[in-house]
């Protein structure tokens, strides 16, 4: 036998869907069920076969024919009061009602993403002022007034000691002002400094994090920054631990990964070193344990902070800083 | 910090190419940002032959050359008096770009076309000739770049220093750098001056009044000197570091400057009052001509050298007009001191001044260099200057004591840095930059004496930073910390952020972020009373603009500047929301109080139109249902909504303005945005807002779900239609159904508004829908129309209604 009743079933009811005239039913009901119809000639068949089969395909091909014949006079039902089975043709290819849901901004996407790679780390998520004191964003951290390092960064004043906070560390002081190791945490957060270019803007996005306990290293801090940079961008990303400053790091690495444009070519994103710094970072300096009053000889720590945008134009490949402020809806409709 | 390799190699051999060297060097901390050849400018610039000269048809005083480069021919117009047929001098083709700046093209000189230029040594930079073109020495070959024929390439390392490291803002620093990591030796210039006696005490005399601010001053006179341009190779060193040369003196204390970190100055001794130096604190309010020509006004903070008289210069900032080196120079007094950084720093700051003197005093310089740097440049300016070194030299406050050693615990170090280096491995990465170093005798310690230019290495992590970069940051091992499990804290504020973009998102709305800052004319544009509190504003002192002078104390015109931006941009139809802070001042010197606020604008059409849905512009109940819709996926209910106090919200249309009041607490506002507000924001259609206060929003949203059980009996339904008074807010009807507490009432709908005829005017015709249920038993039909009927009755007297005629 060349077919299994099953398919032959089958085959009726496709064709059976797409009937819409009575006589296109009397056309499936000939050619399945007539004298010289498909299952009748296969019940016919039956005969034919071994004997241990006979009983129960036959078994088999009665109750197919009689679900079938059930079908023909349902779709026969339909026929009279509508369009068969078919139903009505419509132009399926006309777009549906718009349900155009809304957008995350890019940088909350790619905040949530960070601080979720190092929430699943076992890190607690923790914000703070946007307008700080000159003590948190710069004295506690080891940057005296009158010390070069604050030309690293240009401020906002809005009095003597009052500032918009050049950097989320400031909340490494008032967490651990708060709360005695062990110590995870990360802060996401708006920050500014007064500088405004195609790759500056006055205010952008930095993500701090902290991780003070007994005995904690240079290794670990390596650790804990290559799966981060291996989650956010693949597993295969070299990168590289390259020593520089930072006053309240001691060492201070600045962490640079492959280019992702060029793949360590050189291109115009990497200004052709082929490498690109994503995030600072370093051993908590003993002057800032010192000034929340851990002791230094029982704790180490490190920190590290990153800027958002710069993570979110890489990933997504935006050419220009100002487009995240602009908030034009044809970029934002984009994430 | 620009060092070019030809300098670089004076103090150590370079065994590495310009590439591995600054591979090497970024990995040791000195981050080289740029590698060029300082001769890269020649490249189009060729060595030529002038094969005829000609007179140029309308100037006497220009020659027309035809001049060769082997293969090409060139017409060149040129002033110079030398030209003459035959001799070799540079061309420069069209597009090369001198050292000054400019970039030649091709052009017409007086009428006729030059299509390159002959170039004299002076205009190439490459030496002071400047009476005519070049005469090239006649055996170099025609048509090969300039640059190619007489061997100049310089290789500079541009290196981003970072302020711990001034030691590295010389060339000697990079090269000390580069013999510890290429493993060889450094070779350091001469600066012993040997004198037979102190005659400089008998001329001149140093006074230091302010000892804190200024803890070493030494000095050396130079007589008989002649002032006049540095020879060729000095300039070459000045420019190779991106100055200009000035004069024999000058670039002098430039070279050394640059050569061994210490800032000098050369004062003309003649000008010098009293002859002699007093270093002293200004006079408030005293003021002072500085080098640049500029009047400065100083402060009794801040150091001042001065003569017997008068001030000569800002101590280790910028020397003064009045005792320059002129000319007419013939004794120069030299200085190399030492300043007080934060002194030097708080000076340049007020003063607006930068100097590479200040940019290394406020970072530190050697305290122990200021007499070898003295040495080194006052016998070169007898050298090249033909004068004569006076004996002796003056050194007030003559070096700091000897520094006590640093320990270093050689297992903590191990565990900080994760390595397992042996105290023997250690001393010798630290040896290779001349820090002194001696084991203890059980190899558990380290002391350490750092060499008296690494002032930024004060207490054990600073060794212990030198140990890591030096062994490389990439050979430590990279390994997970323990972290306690469970330690993690959920953080409900940044929870209830992401619930509301996600409901907001759901809704339609695209997230926008905008500045903190805003323009001052923002709370008149939103119509603020004097008394609001949204007027209390923080300033900004140094702002970038002044439409970016405050911190917002409002969402709204962030959002409605968004708005218009995009309309500018065809965008019509808009449905954006925001979360941010606001800050509200305290008082100058406190911090401002920082508010979490959630803004929603909705403007343009209610849906997307399409070939099934016609366009329809929103209202004031899509703003409002797009609310509702927020309040109810955060799980919150008694909601109420109350008309706007005008004075409050007078950004609102005061008809169609609404409070949003939730357990009694007012949490924001919802309605159509006024229109005089539009208008002075320049919004050209009408636009819909709420704003929600999502700190007040946050405590009372429920902090866990209880569900309810499903009904088991049947509902009923019965429909009221009331004639009402046309100001009678339809909450109040149905609020009044809740508050008669009957039982079996479920839920109150409203299915229909309608005003005009039949309904009277002043009046408008409520229909509501009451749905009944009993948790006990299906409802009979006739218990709901008693209920129903006395319901109906008392809404009737209630709100002074009547039933549809």
């Amino acid at each position: 036998m060349d077919k299994s009743i099953d398919s032959i079933y089958q085959e009726a009811l496709d064709e059976l869907d797409g009937v819409s005239a009575p006589e296109a039913l009397e056309a499936v009901q000939v050619r399945y069920l007539g004298r010289k119809g498909r299952l009748t000639a296969f019940l016919r068949n039956i005969a034919s076969l071994p004997p241990e089969q006979r009983a129960d395909t036959g078994k088999k091909a009665n109750i197919a024919k009689k679900k079938l014949e059930e079908a023909i006079r349902q779709c026969g039902e339909s026929l009279k009061s509508g369009k068969g089975n078919a139903g009505e043709q419509l132009d399926i290819s006309l777009p549906g009602r718009p349900a155009t849901p809304g957008s995350l901004h890019p940088i909350t996407r790619i905040t949530r993403e960070i601080c979720d790679i190092f929430a699943r780390m076992g890190f607690s998520i923790a914000e703070g002022p946007e307008v700080e004191l000159d003590y948190y964003n710069f004295e506690a951290l080891n940057v005296p007034k009158y010390h070069p390092a604050r030309d690293m960064q240009d401020t906002f004043y809005l009095s003597d000691n009052i500032v918009l906070r050049t950097q989320t560390s400031p909340m490494q002081i008032r967490v651990m002002e708060k709360q005695a190791p062990p110590v995870a945490v990360i802060a996401p957060g708006k920050v500014y400094r007064c500088d405004s270019d195609l790759t500056h803007t006055p205010m952008f996005h930095q993500v701090e994090g902290l991780m003070v306990d007994g005995d904690v290293s240079f290794a670990d801090l390596k650790g804990i920054l290559t799966t981060f940079i291996h989650a956010m961008f693949d597993a295969q990303t070299s990168l590289r631990f390259r020593p520089s400053f930072f006053p309240f790091t001691e060492p201070s690495a600045e962490v640079d990964i492959l280019c992702v444009m060029c793949r360590g070519k050189g291109c115009r994103v990497c200004s052709h070193s082929g490498w690109l710094e994503i995030l600072g970072s370093g051993m908590v300096h003993p002057n800032v344990f010192k000034s929340v009053g851990y002791d230094t000889t029982k704790y180490s720590g490190f920190a590290f902070g990153m800027g958002v945008e710069r993570i979110a134009m890489l990933k997504y490949g935006i050419d220009d800083i100002r487009k995240f402020f602009n908030n034009d809806l044809r970029f934002l409709r984009q994430f | 910090m620009k060092v070019s390799l030809s300098w670089l190699k004076e103090y150590v051999p370079l065994e590495w190419d310009a590439d591995r060297l600054a591979e090497a060097l970024t990995m040791a901390g000195l981050e080289v940002d740029a590698i060029y050849d300082r001769f890269a400018y020649l490249e189009s610039v060729k060595v030529a032959q002038i094969q005829a000269v000609s007179a140029h048809p309308n100037a006497d005083k220009l020659k027309l050359c035809d001049v060769t480069t082997g293969d090409q021919h060139f017409s060149v117009v040129c002033g110079a008096p030398n030209v003459k047929e035959g001799m070799l001098t540079p061309l420069a083709l069209p597009g090369t770009a001198f050292p000054d700046g400019r970039i030649l093209t091709e052009s017409k000189i007086r009428g006729v076309a030059s299509q390159g230029m002959l170039c004299s040594e002076a205009e190439l930079e490459l030496g002071s000739d400047q009476d005519g073109i070049w005469s090239l020495p006649e055996d170099l070959p025609v048509g090969t770049p300039l640059a190619e024929a007489l061997s100049l390439s310089d290789i500079v390392l541009d290196i981003d220093l970072t302020p711990n490291r001034p030691d590295c803002l010389s060339v000697i620093g990079v090269a000390r750098e580069t013999a510890a990591l290429q493993g060889n030796s450094l070779r350091y210039p001469d600066t012993e001056q040997a004198d037979e006696n102190q005659a400089i005490a008998d001329i001149t005399s140093v006074t230091i009044e302010a000892p804190d601010l200024c803890p070493r001053y030494t000095a050396r006179l130079i007589e008989g000197v002649t002032i006049g341009p540095s020879p060729a190779w000095l300039q070459d060193r000045i420019r190779s570091v991106g100055m200009r040369p000035i004069n024999n003196v000058v670039d002098i204390t430039n070279f050394v400057m640059m050569e061994l970190g210490q800032p000098l100055h050369a004062f003309d001794f003649d000008r010098l009052a009293g002859h002699r130096i007093v270093v002293r604190r200004a006079r408030d309010g005293e003021h002072f001509t500085s080098l640049d020509n500029k009047d400065r006004v100083l402060d009794g903070e801040m150091l001042m050298i001065c003569d017997g008289e008068k001030p000569v210069g800002i101590g280790g900032v910028m020397g003064g007009l009045n005792s320059e080196v002129e000319v007419s120079t013939r004794r120069i007094l030299l200085e190399s001191a030492c300043f007080n950084p934060v002194s030097i720093r708080r000076t340049a700051k007020r003063l607006n001044l930068n100097s590479e003197a200040s940019h290394r005093f406020e970072r530190g310089v050697d305290p122990k260099g200021t007499v070898a740097a003295l040495n080194r440049a006052a016998k070169l300016i007898a050298e090249l200057g033909q004068g004569a070194l006076v004996d002796g030299h003056i050194d007030v406050h003559p070096g700091a004591g000897e520094m006590a050693p640093i320990r270093i615990d050689v297992d903590r170090t191990n565990r900080l840095l994760g390595t397992s280096l042996s105290a023997g491995e250690m001393g010798r990465l630290l040896e290779a930059i001349e820090i002194k170093v001696q084991l203890a005798q059980d190899g558990a310690g380290i002391d350490a004496w750092p060499p008296s230019f690494r002032v930024d290495i004060r207490q054990p992590e600073d060794v212990l930073e030198e140990i890591a970069r030096l062994w490389g940051y990439n050979r430590i091992a990279t390994r997970m910390p323990h972290v306690a499990a469970g330690s993690a804290q959920l953080n409900g504020r940044l929870e209830l952020k992401r619930s509301v973009q996600s409901l907001m998102n759901g809704m339609g709305f695209a997230e926008a972020i905008n500045y903190s800052f805003i323009s001052q004319r923002a709370c008149d544009q939103m119509r603020l009373a004097e008394d609001d509190p949204r007027r209390k504003i923080v300033e900004i002192l140094n702002p970038l603009t002044e439409d970016q002078n405050v911190m917002r104390t409002s969402l709204v015109p962030g959002l409605v500047d968004t708005a218009v931006r995009n309309i500018a941009q065809q965008t019509k139809d808009l449905k954006i929301f925001e979360i941010g802070k606001t800050f509200v001042s305290q008082g100058k010197d406190c911090q401002p109080i920082e508010t979490d606020f959630l803004a929603a604008l909705w403007t343009g059409a209610r849906y997307e139109g399409s070939w099934n849905q016609k366009t329809v512009a929103c209202d004031f109940y899509d703003i409002k249902g797009a609310l509702e819709g927020l309040l109810c996926g955060l799980r919150l209910d008694d909601i109420r909504f109350s008309r706007i106090d005008k004075r409050r919200t007078p950004y609102l249309r005061p008809g169609a303005g609404a409070d949003v009041v939730i357990a009694d607490q007012r949490v924001g506002c919802v309605g159509e945005i006024h229109g005089e507000v539009l208008a002075r924001f320049n919004l050209k259609q009408p636009a819909y807002l709420f704003e929600i206060d999502l700190d007040r929003l946050s405590p009372i949203i429920p902090d866990r779900i209880q569900a309810d059980p499903l009904p088991r009996y049947p509902s009923t339904s019965r429909d009221i239609t009331l004639i009402v008074d046309d100001d009678l807010d339809a909450q109040a009807v149905v609020l009044g159904i809740h508050q008669m507490e009957e039982d079996l009432v479920e839920t109150v709908s409203i299915f229909d508004v309608f005003k005009g005829r039949p309904i009277p005017a002043g009046k408008k015709s409520l229909s509501l829908r009451v749905v009944y249920r009993s948790a006990s038993g299906t409802l009979e039909d006739e218990a709901v129309n008693t209920i129903h009927r006395d319901l109906t009755q008392q809404l009737l007297e209630a709100h002074k209604a009547d039933l549809p005629s």
